[in-house]
């Protein structure tokens, strides 16, 4: 028999951002390479798409604050597109009928006590000390734990060194708060109940946690350290929304020769002799590669794609029992005009806006959730991204993009029963800081977790595919077993956020996978 | 309180007794019992000679009802076999019995057992120990239903040379046609039973598996067809002699079950325990396979082997050496048995590399009480093929009638 050359060095299942990102430096380092992305459209949950006539939103993630500066560079992003509608984006912790908090770098702005903007700039000057230390941690490939391999120990040494290097007085602190909860940190810091829910509310975004559980200070400074890889640039909305970051990705890639299509499924993963071979699309195509690396959530990639009877019965039952259900809803609302949200200065126009007025009242929040309920007065991160983006609704009219926490994936009575009720409530919340909101809206979505699902075919509508958690971090991400991008299958990778180093829009997980993709075959 | 109930009395007699209980009872003369599987059973009904001869020379009964079964079922049920043992059951038939042992991702064995092919798509499984929970775990992505049927099947073993002509005086019309590991229905006087020509013996032998309320009836069919033939019912203890020289294995003795080891490095391979012939790397994945691939292009560091021992005391749990002063210990004995159909010192032993290699010669450290007192022996211990008893009748079909 003739052996038949692969088509491909390498097929990436999903044009999300990681894949995307995976895609273009495979093809950097001269590896032919396909995407093949099941929507009509790219970026995954980092897309910009109409939800009203006219409206346009960012879809999934809405702001643009974790991706290293340093891949934009490598990958010329601003030369294939991207562009920024706002930088360096000042924070806004909302009061209802009062004067909000503006955090905007090291100044603190409105009602806080000298003693909190003293606090605030000590803590923050601090936190900003841990996440200089630990963004390495993020930015690489955690090591491999029990192996006795020189460059897992080199790694685990490298961390160490990092923290020792903090000095001894951080050091202690650094150790003293990392398994503490977000509640007892930071009313140890402030006093300032919409300080410390402003913190609070960045150490549960995302995951399954109020700021009382256990973990929260190192999903804080998870957070953190994620943005230190910004740089100055800080919290940012790209000129057209995230999908333009998905877009310049793309083009990165194409310009490095990766071919991408649209529209093409892929229903599994083939395998022969115990090796990825590639992959099968809905239509029935088969498409011949040497390696497939998916950016799909663990559970599509392994459960899903490839399938238990490739797997070993322990590593299905971990795969199996990642926490992946989604607790965060997104909101987007058409509005007729902008509307006034109570206090706020003109200059903090395009400012992220926080509806987190306290630790309790995220607790609360979070309450309902762990019954199978929505939140009744939910917390909730806003961007007005038509204040420095014109393009994304018809001229004078504006868009509301809003995060909602807890949305649970399982709501007891299902979603469609909840959905018109949830949205009102929301609604309710945002009429009490901006008073009018609620005769400007002319539409509205919501993606609840199922409807995340089903839109950016991530199983159980998580925003980081998997729940960040101590047992879920770093080293033992997604599962031991799979970790460092590998699967037990030789030739199939993993590059989505359910990686080291999980959620966000990173492209972290995209850059490593193919880093390691590439030194597996140098060695081989 | 609701003293009416029997629910609760479980603590009162923790024990559960068989459907065959009530007989065994009666016939118990030394009234030594031991529990298995949650199930009181009889270790020895009269003398352990005596039992062992009826194995060898005639005909044995032995309540295998304790042994833990499962019904395994559904569209996926042969993909989602084929993946938990380390055997090809692609090529299971109909009607046919498959021995396997399976594996966790470490390549280490859980357990063995046989699974007897019921239907397209229903199996089941017959074990040593419990298992649920592997099963339910191995089950995640497969259609397939799992139930333990434990108690809703009566099982025994009968085994020995006279043991068909003891079914076809029962009325089992066309039992001598069973192939070794087929099974087949027979009705007798009322009763269905499903018959299977396996066994634990490695000898001609069958296990009858029956509906609980038929069970007494057929113990009493079984020794009356089998009262000129030499019938006799047996314990645990006689069948752990012939186990030995059929050199099978039993859980807990010869391995124990890696999901239950707590000690690290205690748990073993298939190929170590000297199943390779059970394990396919050919036949697609199965948990343990990349393991077990890995281990295989390493070498084994130990193998599990028969050994041939000096003089006629069996060396229980013997550590065993390259040389008679025992200055390098290399291995131990895992069961031991005088062989009185061999005469030969036969033992099961774990030994490191290379002194496995069949010919090698060991010392094996044997404890000996002559009336409480003690004295330690050097035998010389070869290694040697296993089985140690296989006789021609356990394969001829039709079998003889002896």
């Amino acid at each position: 028999m003739v052996e038949r050359r692969a088509k491909f060095d390498c097929i990436v299942v999903g044009g999300g951002h990681n894949g995307l990102a995976c895609a273009a430096y495979l093809a950097r380092a001269g590896r032919s390479v396909l995407v093949l992305e099941a929507a009509a459209r790219l970026g995954g949950a980092a897309a910009t798409r109409e939800f009203a006539p006219g409206f346009r939103v960012s879809a999934g993630a809405h702001l643009l604050h974790q991706m290293p500066a340093r891949l934009i560079d490598e990958l010329q992003l601003e030369r294939h597109g991207l562009r920024w509608a706002a930088q360096s984006m000042p924070t806004a912790a909302l009061a209802a009928g009062a004067a909000p908090l503006l955090m905007d770098g090291e100044r603190l702005d409105g009602p806080a006590t000298p003693a909190d903007v003293a606090a605030y700039q000590d803590f923050r000057s601090q936190m900003g000390r841990f996440a200089a230390a630990l963004h390495p941690m993020l930015d690489s490939m955690p090591p491999r734990l029990g192996t006795d391999r020189w460059s897992d120990r080199l790694s685990l040494l490298g961390i160490g060194w990092r923290i020792r290097r903090l000095g001894r007085r951080d050091m202690r602190e650094l150790l003293r708060i990392a398994g503490m909860n977000a509640y007892d940190l930071l009313t140890e810091h402030f006093s300032s109940t919409l300080l410390q829910g402003a913190f609070g509310f960045d150490a549960v975004l995302g995951s399954n946690f109020g700021p009382r559980a256990p973990g929260t200070v190192m999903t804080l400074l998870y957070r953190m350290a994620a943005q230190h890889g910004a740089g100055e640039r800080g919290l940012a909305l790209p000129a057209g929304g995230l999908g333009a970051v998905s877009d310049a990705l793309a083009a990165a890639a194409r310009a490095a020769g990766a071919e991408i299509r649209l529209a093409a499924l892929v229903a599994r993963v083939t395998v022969t002799n115990d090796r990825v071979t590639g992959v099968t699309l809905q239509s029935g195509e088969s498409i011949a590669a040497g390696a497939v690396i998916s950016s799909a959530d663990p559970k599509s990639s392994l459960l899903g794609l490839l399938g238990p009877e490739h797997l070993d019965t322990s590593f299905v039952r971990r795969v199996h029992h990642l926490r992946t259900r989604g607790l965060a809803a997104k909101l987007h609302l058409a509005l007729d005009g902008l509307p006034q949200f109570g206090g706020l200065p003109a200059a903090a126009g395009n400012a992220r806006l926080l509806i987190a007025p306290g630790l309790d009242y995220i607790e609360r929040a979070f309450n309902h959730s762990k019954y199978g309920e929505y939140s009744r007065a939910p917390a909730l991160e806003l961007t007005l991204p038509t204040v420095s983006d014109a393009s994304l609704a018809p001229a004078g009219k504006h868009v509301l993009s809003a995060i909602v926490h807890y949305a649970p994936y399982e709501l007891r009575g299902g979603w469609e029963q909840h959905r018109d009720a949830f949205v009102s409530g929301i609604i309710d919340t945002l009429e009490q800081y901006a008073p009018g909101l609620r005769g400007l809206v002319r539409a509205s979505e919501l993606l609840a977790p199922p409807d995340i699902e089903r839109e950016f075919r991530i199983r159980g509508g998580h925003w980081h595919h998997a729940d960040l958690a101590l047992d879920q971090f770093f080293a033992v991400r997604p599962v031991p077993g799979a970790t460092q991008h590998r699967t037990p299958l030789p030739g199939y990778f993993l590059c989505g956020a359910g990686c080291h180093p999980g959620g966000g829009v990173m492209g972290i997980a995209g850059r490593n996978a193919a880093r390691q993709v590439i030194a597996l075959a140098d060695n081989a | 309180m609701n003293e009416a109930s029997d629910v609760g009395a479980h603590f009162k007699q923790p024990l559960l007794t068989t459907p065959f209980h009530e007989r065994e009872r009666a016939l118990s003369q030394v009234d030594s019992f031991v529990p298995w599987a949650g199930y009181t059973t009889v270790d020895v009904f009269t003398n352990v000679g005596q039992e062992y001869f009826a194995v060898r020379n005639a005909c044995s009964v032995y309540d295998l009802t304790p042994m833990v079964k499962y019904r395994i079922a559904g569209p996926d049920a042969s993909r989602y076999l084929n993946r938990l043992v380390t055997r090809d059951l692609r090529k299971l038939k109909i009607n046919r019995v498959s021995y396997c042992v399976w594996c966790n991702d470490a390549g280490h064995i859980i357990d063995d057992g046989t699974v007897f092919r019921l239907d397209e798509n229903e199996y089941r499984l017959c074990t040593a120990e419990r298992q649920l929970d592997w099963f339910l775990d191995s089950a995640i992505g497969f259609d397939v239903q799992i139930s333990e049927v434990t108690e809703q099947i009566a099982a025994l073993a009968l085994q020995g040379p006279t043991s068909c002509a003891v079914l076809n005086k029962l009325g089992l019309a066309g039992v001598e046609r069973l192939k070794p590991f087929e099974f087949g229905w027979f009705d007798s006087s009322g009763m269905r039973i499903m018959v299977s020509r396996t066994g634990f013996t490695g000898d001609l032998g069958y296990e009858l598996w029956v509906d609980p309320l038929h069970a007494v009836a057929l113990w009493d069919a079984l020794m009356a067809a089998g009262r000129s033939r030499g019938i006799r019912a047996i314990g645990s203890r006689a069948l752990n002699m012939v186990r030995i020289e059929a050199g099978f294995l039993l859980p807990n003795l010869d391995f124990v079950s890696a999901e239950s080891s707590v000690r690290l490095g205690t748990s073993r391979s298939p190929l170590e325990l000297g199943l390779a012939w059970l394990v396919d790397f050919e036949k697609g994945h199965f948990t343990g396979r990349r393991a077990l691939l890995e281990q295989h292009r390493q070498g084994l560091k130990r193998q599990l082997v028969g050994l041939d021992i000096a003089g006629n005391k069996p060396a229980t749990n013997a550590l065993l050496y390259t040389d008679r002063s025992g200055s390098k210990e290399i291995g131990s004995v895992t069961s031991a048995v005088w062989s009185p159909t061999c005469k030969r010192n036969i033992a099961l032993a774990m030994v490191e590399a290379p002194h496995f290699a069949l010919g090698s010669t060991l010392w094996a450290e044997v404890y000996l009480s002559r009336e409480l007192v003690w004295e330690r022996r050097m035998c010389r211990a070869q290694v040697v093929d296993k089985p140690f008893f296989a006789p021609e009748r356990r394969r001829v079909t039709p079998p003889g009638d002896y």
